[in-house]
Order: structure tokens, then C-alpha cells, then sequence
């Protein structure tokens, strides 16, 4: 409902109110064309039939003298209470002769004799006050001669519109009101939606949505909007609450290794060499503590989205090239043979530490799992529309529930759990693709795993930008 | 080539610029926490510099402006004035001492952000002393650095940067391009104590921590290539915090 004090606030009450304003000065504008056209020409009209008179009236005179005018002015003056027609001749002192009028009028003619004058008898319609319009004509010979009409006819046109144009503006103001008025209660209730629903994600509850009317108008296209902001909101939040959990989970075990250990230490008497040790290892844990949290950091980050901002043409096979060369001697010192296949030059928009972490991260994964004497592929492959780096391995690879799993948002394998590192290792490179709208698939390289990296490229200059280069 | 005698103390190592500066190195420490402020000023002290602390932005300030320091250690999120705001003042106040950024805050835009507002190096926390340490202490010695060299010499190792030749008591070493910058950045820094991750962002230029040590393969590959035919080993591991290129005389 609109509240008093807020009703001028709104702005749709203020539109609708600006609206009425315009179809208003609309209406009387257009009313007053119509009046004034109309009055003009009922003038025109009758100064037209005026003037035939005149000319008629002339002409029996120059045919029948004097007696013939009259005759004919008597003729007319008995028609002329249909006619609505004024005559009159006077001699040379402004005697009547003939005609319907009781003296020659007193106001000066203009230069072609027209002359508007009160008329002394009241309208047959016993209505006020009564105009008539003549002109004056001098026969020669003393006669003069009037001829007029009385302007009642125009008068009651005028009134006629005068009272339309009243009630056009009545009736326009009254539509426009009541319409304004229902178009700011139907806007004012989409709006009201939207407020409700913020109030109640305000007051916690994220899970609600603005509902639409379903019409497809602006507001259901602000509702979807807003629902699809929602919906991130929630993702991100979702993320945000696994992450913290994750946190909880990851950090409270070893945070409380580490304490007892100190507190072990502590209560048993040791010499100092025992006390060293036991702080050594105390740091190694530490630092153990910290790699997990910098993992949940990063891959928190790259959730966030807000990477993208800092978003900058990365090469890809150059990315690979580096990464390949960080990880060969580790490759080699382990047994394991790194095989690059194809490589395609590409680029995209991206962020190149993350892609080189990302990388890092399978490659480092790949020969950790491959036993000795085995195999590491990498590779980077244009497929379609998106760049497929892949990195393959004959290791133990992973099975195929899992495999879904670990595409889940910081669902993390507990086989890797038990080997060195985070074990938050695949959780980011699948975090680093979707940052980059793609995604981490994971496939049976029989044996072994491929892991692939699918990174949407841009629509067509790439190839180009990245394939001027020779190195 | 400076070449100073570097003290070494429980595997940890001394200013090595102590040599050609009398009297301790100076070093403004401004930090809100308290218990880091104490614990690195301490770890300093340990070390041979004396280090002031200052616990605001405004205070902090205020004692770069004034006093003669020899490096400053700012973190980025400060009461009363913030790290940043701070460092570029000093800088238009035409303050040249090195200033080593220290930030809970790791992404590589605030690490653009605090390098482009005038820091020399950046340090994200939590962070190890030695790390720290060894950065200072680059980042002392680079304020010490004349023109660029185009030959490069650590005992009987030398390196020409133009020819891109190394050699060992007149030996040819072959070296691998990364190999050879691994080497030309421990050389630039022969002496002083270099962590890995110095090494993952100077020689590679990655700002993140691979999961397996790369650079421990790395490095081992190099000094097998430098050191194995050679009686007295140049390049040797500092525990716990790096690695070393000893600079004998």
C-alpha cells in the first residue's frame, strides 16, 4: 500500500503525477484548436452570407428604386426571425425606412464597413445579452442599408466547446489519475516484491527468490537478473562455508599433533639436544600447516572469482614449456620420462600463475603416482572452440567414482591423503579451470590417468596472435 | 664484486654487508602486532642489526623521516596509516632505503600493487625468519650494487654474462639456459643465504609453492655440474633456510 507521507516520494506517483500534467496541456491544446477553428469559421460563415445579402439587396435596388428595397428588406425581415437576419435602410438623416432594427447603430465601421453592435431586444430564446454583426452599405442617394446577422449562432458554438473542452479536461484528468494511480499500485507492488524478498535474505534466509510474473516484461528480466545474482551470492557463499569447514577439518588435526607434541615435550625432563629436536619438528610441522592453508587460500581465491580482474593474455604453450621444464629434472630423478606430444600455440585471457600452478599441479601429481621406469605425457591440444592441455600418466590413476567426485567443490581423494603434499592439489586445478570457465576431466588413460585441463579460448584472434611467433 | 666474510650463526648467516659499514646495520621494523614486532626485531638483533619498532603508521613514518635507517620492514595493514600510503610518502619524500613489504595479503595484484608503490621486495605471512633475513640482506646489498657487471666470479667459478660462458679453475661448465640463471643469480648474491622461494620467483618467476621441491632437483643438478670434480664445494644447502654460494677468498 502507499503511505501518505511516502505517496509524493515515490517516483511512480511522481511519474504518473508529471504524465497527467502533459496529457492535460495536451488535451487543453488541443480543444483550444478545435474552439478556435471552429469559432473562426461560423464567422466566416456568416460574414459570408452577409455578403450575398448585400449584393441581392444592391441589385433590387438598382432594379425596383427604393420601393423595390423595401419591398424586398420586408420580405426578409418577416423571414428573418428564422433567418436570424438584421436589416435596416435609413434615408439621409438616419431615419429607418424599413427593416427589423429600431435605429442606425452608433459604433464606427471598419474600412470595409463591418460594424458588431449590442442589440437592444433580448434573444427570442430569451437569452441575455445579444451581438449582432453588420455591414454597413451607402446606396447614394441618401438611402444607407445594413444588413447583419446576429451573432447567437457563433456564441452558442463557442459555449458548446467551451463546455466540451471542460469536460474533455475532466475526463482526460480523471483517466489519467485513476490510471496513474493503478499502474504506481501494480509498479509499486512488483516492487514491493523485491523489497520483501531482500528483507528476508537480509534478515538469512539466502534461499529466497523475487518471483516472476512469468509476462517476460523488464521486470521479470530484473527479477531473473537479481535471482541469477542471488544464486552466485549463494554459490559463493556455499564455497566460502566448505572452504571454512575445510579449514576446520584440515587444520584441527595437525594443530592438535602439534600441541601435544609440545606439550609432551614439555612435561617429560630432556636434555637441551632432546628440546631442539623436538622444536625442529615442531617447525617442519608448522610448515606443513601453512602449505595447507596457502592450498585452501589459493583455491579460495581462484573460487572468489576475483583473479579475473587482474586478467592478462597468457600463452599457453609457453606456460606448458615453463612448467615442463620446472618439473623435468624431478621427472628424471624419479625415473620417470617426460614425453611432450603436441603443442599447439595458443593463448587466452587468463591469469598465469594460477594456469602455471594449475599445471604444476597435475604434472607434479603425475609423477608422483607413476611408479619408475614409467611414462608422463603432456600435451596441448586446440579442440574445437577450447584449449585441452592434458597431462597422462601409466600410474595407479584413479577410479571412476572418484573421478566424479574430485570435480565436486573441494571434494578431495583420500588416496592422495596419505602421499606428500595438501592433498588440495587436484581441488585447485579444478577451482583454476572453472576460473577460466572451463574444466578439469579426468579419464582412464588405461592404465594410468589422463587429466586434462579444457580452457575455453577466445572466439578467433588467438590463433593468430600466438601463431606469429617462432621460437 | 664486494667480497665480505659472512659469519655464519646456527645455520643462519650475519649482514654480510657488516664488512664495509662500520657499526651495526639499522633497521626500521614498523609492525602492529606487538608479538611479530618483538619476535622479528629479536631475530634481527640475533643477527647483527639493530632494529627499531614502530607499532602505527603515523609513528612510523615519523622515525623514517627522521632517522638514518639502512632498510625498513613495513607492513602493509597498519593503524593510523597504512603500509602503502606510507611507503609511497617516504618515497616522495625522496627517501632511497630498501623497503621490504610484509602482508598477510599474497595475490599477485597486491604483490604488483605494493612493488609499484615503492616496496623492493614483497613478503607474504606467515612467513620464515630466514627468509626474511635472507631477503634483507639482498635487499641491502643490491643498494650497494655499482654498474652492471658483464663478468661474474665466485672463487674459481666464473661467469661471463656476454659470452655466456662459465667455467670452474679454467674448466668449461655446460649449463642449461635455466641452469645458467639459476647459477647467475646465486653468484649475484654469492655469499648471502638464498631461499627456494627467492629462487622460484627470480630465476622462474612463479609466485606460488610447488607441491614436490623442484628446486631442491634443481639445484642439486646444478651443483653436481659446478661442484662434483672439484675439491672444496661452492654451493651448499643452508638448513633450514636456502641455499648458499660460498664467495672464499
Amino acid at each position: 500500500m502507499i503511505a501518505g507521507t511516502t505517496f509524493f516520494r515515490s517516483s511512480i506517483v511522481r511519474l504518473a503525477l508529471i504524465y497527467l500534467g502533459l496529457f492535460s496541456a495536451a488535451v487543453l491544446v488541443l480543444l483550444g484548436i478545435i474552439y478556435w477553428t471552429a469559432t473562426d469559421s461560423v464567422s466566416r460563415q456568416i460574414d459570408k452570407t452577409i455578403d450575398a445579402e448585400i449584393r441581392g439587396l444592391a441589385e433590387q435596388y438598382r432594379q425596383g428604386g427604393t420601393v423595390g428595397l423595401i419591398r424586398a428588406i420586408s420580405r426578409r425581415v418577416e423571414e428573418a426571425e428564422r433567418t436570424r437576419g438584421l436589416y435596416l435602410v435609413t434615408d439621409h438623416a438616419f431615419v429607418p425606412l424599413a427593416g427589423n432594427l429600431s435605429r442606425w447603430p452608433d459604433a464606427t465601421p471598419d474600412a470595409e464597413g463591418w460594424v458588431t453592435f449590442r442589440l437592444a431586444f433580448p434573444d427570442s430564446e430569451g437569452g441575455g445579452i445579444n451581438f449582432g454583426r453588420a455591414r454597413l452599405f451607402d446606396l447614394g442617394g441618401g438611402l444607407r442599408l445594413l444588413v447583419g446577422h446576429d451573432v447567437r449562432e457563433r456564441i452558442r458554438v463557442s459555449a458548446l466547446i467551451r463546455e466540451s473542452l471542460i469536460w474533455g479536461l475532466a475526463v482526460t484528468i480523471a483517466v489519467s489519475l485513476a490510471g496513474g494511480l493503478l499502474m504506481a499500485r501494480s509498479l509499486r507492488g512488483k516492487i514491493d516484491a523485491i523489497n520483501r524478498t531482500s528483507r528476508e535474505i537480509m534478515a538469512g534466509d539466502i534461499s529466497q527468490r523475487i518471483p516472476a510474473s512469468g509476462r517476460g516484461d523488464e521486470f521479470d528480466q530484473l527479477a531473473s537478473q537479481l535471482n541469477a545474482m542471488l544464486d552466485q551470492i549463494e554459490r559463493l557463499l556455499a564455497g566460502m562455508k566448505q572452504v571454512s569447514d575445510n579449514i576446520a577439518h584440515d587444520l584441527r588435526s595437525p594443530l592438535t599433533r602439534l600441541r601435544s607434541r609440545l606439550e609432551i615435550t614439555l612435561m617429560e625432563q630432556q636434555a637441551a639436544p632432546a628440546y631442539r629436536a623436538a622444536i625442529e619438528e615442531t617447525i617442519v610441522e608448522a610448515d606443513r600447516l601453512l602449505e595447507t592453508f596457502n592450498a585452501l587460500l589459493s583455491i579460495a581465491q581462484a573460487e572468489s572469482g576475483a583473479p579475473r580482474r587482474a586478467f592478462d593474455s597468457v600463452r599457453l604453450n609457453d606456460v606448458l614449456r615453463d612448467v615442463a621444464e620446472l618439473y623435468e629434472p624431478v621427472a628424471e630423478e624419479r625415473g620417470v620420462r617426460l614425453e611432450i606430444g603436441r603443442v599447439d600455440t595458443l593463448s587466452l585471457t587468463g591469469d598465469r600463475t594460477l594456469l602455471s600452478q594449475a599445471l604444476a599441479n597435475l604434472l607434479d601429481n603425475a609423477i608422483k603416482f607413476t611408479p619408475a621406469d614409467g611414462h608422463v605425457r603432456l600435451s596441448l591440444v586446440r579442440d574445437g572452440d577450447a584449449a585441452r592441455i592434458a597431462v597422462s600418466d601409466d600410474g595407479p590413476g584413479i577410479p571412476e567414482a572418484a573421478r566424479a567426485r574430485v570435480q565436486e567443490r573441494f571434494v578431495r581423494l583420500e588416496e592422495s591423503r596419505s602421499t606428500a603434499g595438501s592433498g588440495l592439489g587436484l581441488s585447485l586445478v579444478a577451482a583454476v579451470a572453472r576460473l577460466h570457465g572451463g574444466a578439469l576431466r579426468l579419464s582412464d588413460n588405461a592404465p594410468g590417468l589422463e587429466a586434462a585441463l579444457v580452457l575455453p579460448l577466445p572466439a578467433a584472434p588467438a590463433r593468430d596472435s600466438g601463431g606469429s611467433r617462432h621460437d | 664484486m664486494i667480497s665480505c666474510i659472512a659469519v655464519p650463526r646456527d645455520g643462519r648467516v650475519g649482514p654480510a654487508a657488516r664488512c664495509h659499514w662500520t657499526g651495526a646495520m639499522r633497521v626500521l621494523v614498523i609492525e602492529d602486532d606487538p608479538e611479530t614486532a618483538k619476535f622479528i626485531a629479536k631475530g634481527l638483533g640475533e643477527s647483527g642489526y639493530v632494529a627499531d619498532i614502530a607499532t602505527d603508521g603515523r609513528k612510523g613514518l615519523m622515525l623514517a623521516l627522521d632517522e638514518d635507517y639502512d632498510a625498513a620492514i613495513i607492513d602493509r595493514m597498519l593503524p593510523g596509516l597504512d603500509g602503502l600510503s606510507l611507503v609511497e610518502t617516504l618515497r616522495k619524500a625522496d627517501k632511497t632505503l630498501p623497503i621490504l613489504f610484509l602482508s598477510a595479503m599474497g595475490s599477485v595484484e597486491d604483490r604488483v600493487q605494493g612493488l609499484r608503490g615503492g616496496g623492493d621486495d614483497y613478503l607474504t605471512k606467515p612467513f620464515a625468519f630466514s627468509e626474511l633475513l635472507a631477503r634483507l640482506e639482498v635487499l641491502l646489498r643490491r643498494q650497494g650494487a655499482t654498474a652492471p657487471e658483464t663478468k661474474l666470479k665466485a672463487g674459481d667459478l666464473e661467469m661471463d654474462l656476454l659470452t655466456r660462458a662459465v667455467t670452474r679453475a679454467g674448466q668449461d661448465i655446460d649449463l642449461q639456459p635455466r641452469e645458467f640463471r639459476l647459477l647467475e643469480y646465486l653468484m649475484r648474491h654469492a655469499g648471502q643465504v638464498v631461499t627456494r622461494t627467492m629462487l622460484l620467483e627470480n630465476v622462474w618467476g612463479y609466485h606460488f609453492d610447488p607441491q614436490t621441491n623442484v628446486i631442491d632437483v634443481h639445484v642439486s643438478r646444478l651443483r653436481r655440474k659446478i661442484d662434483r670434480d672439484f675439491e672444496t664445494p661452492l654451493l651448499e644447502t643452508v638448513r633450514g633456510a636456502g641455499y648458499r654460494l660460498r664467495a672464499p677468498h
